[in-house]
């Protein structure tokens, strides 16, 4: 195997493994975070058409263009064609079946400070183990030496709640507010980038997004700026048979740097609920984003019944020279999940790399990977996938290495790793590589394994018992993408993992 | 302390018996060897005696201070204070070595009702067994078994042993794969384990890991059964004659 000599490389790290089990055994229960609140919303009218799409933008203040590019996307829209050459099966959805727009009506006077926000919100983000008071720490790393503190924006269904730490990170220059907000307060921004990366035209699921998007995270990193702090964004799914449509934008200017963490979790119900997001992000000469997803939408329940549709367009564009981007993503949740983090390999020398863990168990279906598109000079990439099967689920990963004539001297790596668990479940590798140019060099390696006995009986002599065993094993097994997430949320994922698993084997 | 009698085995896959009537007392504090031509079953029976699957018991007990191993899980014939030495370590990429061994301990406190130890305390515990075994940081923080060589192994499941600290000991041809220079590590390991509270069973094939590990019991196994019973001469014979003589003899 050959190692690329990026610096886009985890960091070996001892103390994140040590803590698995007794996380893992602090963590009872399935999905933890299947409760409800219970708090007054105001909706639009189910459906879409053009008067909804004019109704999300009043309701955001918008500027006339910006409800101009949302009818444009519209139009587009009803002429689209849901894709379905994903190895996922679903029943026909309904568009017109779901509110788009959903919002706490205490939201509606628009809360200056946190300390005006509805209680009721303040503690569905508290029983989450998300702080929304500056001098709360995310869970878990209360007792470690250098508490580190991490910026959180909120999002309640189509609302923002409120962001953390703005006037700190303002004065490093640094802009970290709910998209919405970036229309009213720095729309020079908003205009140049939005759709810059993700067009309007990319795709049925971001086409869509760019019709009715509400509330997503805005990051503008100025040139030469370290992010003095991680910015996390955690999205929470209320309110019943309403879609989310977050739109994220990243951007960071020449020689800058920002870690960004994406948080997701939705209450428990036997009906299906759509996500469908779009994330761009635009990174300049010199720059670089770590983009770390921890996706744990509720999966619906052992029999396929309820569970998050999630249909996700992200891209990195690394615009600039020597710009780096990295994407981690723990995928544990939803029923159906369709994702493909990418990176544009625009600038000579710039490099990307993702990193995934995508667990389905029971009925979940996954058909996810990433496109790395090698488009300058001397760029390099790097594909770590591990998957992960049990119950009936099926685990596609699908990716695409693409180098362009231009891209000479590139290079890409990818391992794709598969591990079942039992008998019924599936696991597909579907890797797409192109090379236009002689210089260039791919290489992809594949395995498929099973939890094997002898490792569990090894374990279980030695005195774990069986959900312990395949804890451990599998941890082994994803420890190397778990290695590239900050280190609260690696704990986080850990513990994940093992509860995605739960009734696996016996 | 363990007490084998009358013990019939067969695999579950194939209607195959392997173990044929075994029986066997083994008192605290003292040292049995089974030695035992090819297939003669002594892998099978520390193997039931764990608690792996595929093995099906159809006549027979097995207790250890009294209490019935078979019906136990093999996590809790493990708290109970039986461990075997694995003849072929099971390989687990990803998890280091450190983070088994104190997964395990502390599995083996919680199930008997005891604290687990701090981070701090294992370490400290760890690192001095480790040294004795001449087991550097290097290893500890590698992988399970990933990529040990095979004497790296074997002393690595005596490490877990000491660490374990557990009452009857089966070592499952510990000495295959090991130079004289390893054979003596590991050889000095269990010696330094023995005491009056604790037994072993040590299964091989050779008399010279009983140069080093001196047995106070031989048995020796043939088809199923424990055809001859006696002391460390036992041993010695079939160094110099074979097998052939004592099976003729039992037969």
């Amino acid at each position: 195997m050959t190692v690329l000599d990026g610096g886009l490389q985890p960091e070996m790290r001892d103390g994140v493994d040590r803590e698995t089990i007794e996380t893992v055994q602090a963590m009872a229960g399935k999905y933890k975070y299947g409760w409800q609140t219970d708090i007054e919303m105001e909706f639009a009218p189910k459906g879409l058409n053009e008067d909804i799409v004019r109704l999300i933008s009043d309701k955001n203040g918008e500027p006339a263009w910006l409800l101009e590019w949302r009818l444009a996307a519209y139009r587009r829209w009803v002429k689209m064609e849901e894709p379905r050459w994903a190895m996922l099966n679903y029943p026909e959805i309904d568009y017109q079946d779901q509110f788009y727009y959903a919002k706490p009506k205490s939201m509606a006077g628009k809360p200056k400070s946190l300390d005006e926000v509805d209680p009721k919100l303040l503690a569905t983000y508290a029983k989450l183990g998300i702080p929304l008071k500056e001098q709360m720490l995310l869970a878990g790393v209360e007792g470690t030496e250098e508490p580190r503190r991490v910026a959180v924006d909120a999002v309640f269904d189509s609302v923002s709640v409120g962001t953390t730490f703005k006037a700190e990170l303002a004065k490093a220059g640094v802009i970290f507010c709910a998209i919405s907000e970036a229309v009213r307060e720095h729309p020079e921004l908003v205009q140049r980038y939005l759709g810059s990366v993700v067009p309007q035209s990319d795709n049925f699921f971001a086409t869509l997004n760019s019709t009715v998007f509400t509330d997503g995270s805005f990051v503008y990193i100025p040139a030469g700026v370290r992010c003095p702090m991680e910015l996390s964004t955690y999205f929470r799914i209320n309110a019943e048979n309403t879609g989310q449509f977050e739109r994220t934008l990243i951007v960071a200017e020449k020689g800058s740097y920002v870690s960004y963490l994406e948080g997701c979790t939705a209450p428990r119900r036997d009906t299906h609920q759509l996500h469908a997001a779009v994330v761009e992000i635009v990174i300049l000469d010199d720059a670089e984003v770590k983009y770390s997803t921890v996706q744990n939408w509720y999966p619906g329940d052992e029999n396929g019944v309820g569970g998050i549709y999630n249909f996700v367009t992200k891209r990195a564009d690394c615009r600039g020279a020597r710009a780096k981007v990295m994407w981690t993503q723990v995928e544990t949740g939803s029923a159906i999940t369709w994702k493909y983090p990418s990176c544009i390999l625009r600038g000579d020398d710039s490099q990307g790399a993702f990193y995934s863990i995508a667990i389905a168990n029971n009925a979940q279906q996954a058909d996810t990977g990433t496109k790395m598109v090698h488009l300058g000079r001397n760029t390099k990439s790097r594909i770590v996938s591990k998957g992960i099967s049990a119950g009936r689920a099926q685990n596609t990963y699908r990716g695409l290495v693409s180098m362009h004539p231009k891209a000479t001297n590139s290079r890409n790596y990818t391992q794709c790793d598969s591990l079942l668990i039992g008998q019924g479940c599936g696991a597909h590798t579907v890797p797409y590589i192109e090379v236009k140019n002689n210089s260039s060099r791919v290489e992809h390696e594949a395995t498929t394994s099973k939890v094997d006995d002898d490792q569990l009986f090894y374990c279980r002599s030695r005195g774990m018992d069986e959900e312990q065993a395949v804890a451990l094993v599998v941890n082994g097994f994803v420890k190397d993408v778990l290695q590239t997430l900050p280190m609260e949320f690696a704990m986080e994922a850990q513990a994940l993992v093992a509860i995605s698993l739960e009734g696996s084997v016996g | 302390m363990l007490e084998i009698s009358n013990l019939h085995v067969k695999l579950e896959a194939e209607d195959k018996p392997i173990l044929k009537g075994v029986g066997l007392r083994i008192a605290a504090g003292t040292v049995h060897a089974i030695m035992g031509p090819n297939g003669s079953g002594k892998s099978t029976l520390s193997y039931v005696l764990a608690g792996r699957d595929g093995y099906a018991v159809t006549h027979g007990t097995a207790t250890l201070d009294g209490e019935d191993l078979l019906t136990m899980e093999p996590e809790e014939r493990a708290a109970a204070g039986l461990f075997l030495a694995f003849q072929y370590p099971v390989e687990i990429p990803g998890v280091g070595n450190m983070t088994f061994l104190r997964t395990a301990v502390n599995a083996q406190r919680k199930a008997r009702g005891e604290a687990e130890l701090s981070a701090g305390d294992f370490l400290k515990v760890v690192r001095e067994k480790a040294r004795a075994l001449k087991i550097d940081a290097e290893m500890l923080k590698r992988p399970v078994n990933v990529g040990f060589s095979g004497g790296e192994k074997k002393r690595n499941e005596i490490l877990q042993m000491a660490m374990l600290e557990p009452k009857m000991c089966i070592l499952d041809e510990t000495d295959s794969g090991l130079d004289v220079d390893a054979m003596k590590l590991v050889s000095d390991g269990v010696n330094a384990l023995r005491d009056a509270g604790r037994a072993f069973l040590v299964i091989t094939h050779y008399q010279r890991l009983l140069d080093h590990i001196h047995p106070d019991v031989v048995h020796i196994m043939a088809d199923g059964r424990i055809v001859k019973t006696g002391g460390p001469e036992l041993a010695l014979e079939v160094e110099q004659n074979g097998y052939a003589g004592i099976l003729a003899e039992a037969q």
